[in-house]
């Protein structure tokens, strides 16, 4: 077995956990981007490395980042300057740091000892995902685009002042 | 070489999480929070099966998959504001207009 998959799954679980027990929304997202991060790692010891960058970047990137947006815009009534330092205050993001450290730090292990790297299972390369996301499933391609053309104006449709 | 069943299991365990998350809580941000836990879950299951069988297939099914909680993550969160505009609360169980009067 995997060290570096063994305990990036164990963080991903644990967090996970966190993140669907939290009673504040903060620290569950918190919680819910360093569980993203994890899953990144697995995927790249998966031999996946284009899905683990693709995990970062729209997950814990721009998915995490909407979920903030919304949950700041939901605060601005109340005093919220005081209730976002109070957020903060406690030392509740220790435990989270902690544990994309540890991912940190398995990573690093695993890239300075050598030892060609930390995928020991065959790497999909990301050319040959893209040569068959642009050949075989290029129709899916366009219905990805007619979702997201959807999705936009669905977004667009229901944000307007009624 | 990992043995494909670990990663399997641990997507099954995570998306029960996503489940337990989903039914447990009424809060509509964390209704959506395990929504993405569970798609996420279900994309590291297709990458395990891309590991298992060497195969691209795996990661194109992940980017439609992202694609998919993008596109539903911005609806649920603009229909999750419109709630609250118009209820003055998160909880999901407060729309309840469609239901029949008792």
């Amino acid at each position: 077995m995997n060290a570096v998959f063994c305990i990036a799954g164990a963080v991903a679980l644990v967090t996970t956990a966190l993140a669907i027990t939290r009673a504040n929304a903060v620290h569950a997202l918190l919680y819910f981007v360093v569980s993203l991060i994890a899953m990144a790692v697995i995927f790249f010891t998966l031999g996946a490395p284009f899905a683990a960058a693709l995990e970062v970047i729209v997950y814990a990137g721009a998915i995490v980042v909407l979920f903030l947006f919304v949950v700041m815009m939901l605060s601005l009534d109340r005093a919220a300057a005081t209730r976002e330092t109070s957020w903060m205050a406690k030392p509740v993001w220790i435990l989270p740091l902690l544990l994309a450290a540890g991912l940190g730090f398995v990573l690093a292990h695993a890239f300075l000892s050598g030892a060609g790297g930390v995928t020991s299972v065959q790497t999909v390369t990301p050319q040959a995902v893209g040569l068959r996301l642009f050949t075989v499933d290029l129709g899916a391609v366009e219905l990805a685009s007619m979702l997201l053309l959807a999705g936009l104006i669905g977004a667009f449709h229901l944000g307007r002042k009624p | 070489m990992i043995a494909w069943g670990y990663p399997a299991t641990l997507a099954a365990a995570l998306f029960l999480l996503g489940l337990i998350g989903l039914l447990a809580r009424r809060g509509l941000v964390f209704v959506l929070m395990s929504i993405e836990i569970m798609l996420n879950a279900t994309g590291l299951l297709f990458i395990t099966a891309g590991m298992r069988w060497a195969n691209p297939d795996g990661q194109v099914m992940l980017i439609f998959v992202l694609n998919l909680a993008g596109a539903e993550l911005a609806l649920g969160l603009i229909l999750l504001l419109r709630l609250r505009a118009r209820n003055k609360t998160l909880d999901g169980d407060s729309a309840i207009l469609l239901r029949d009067s008792p």
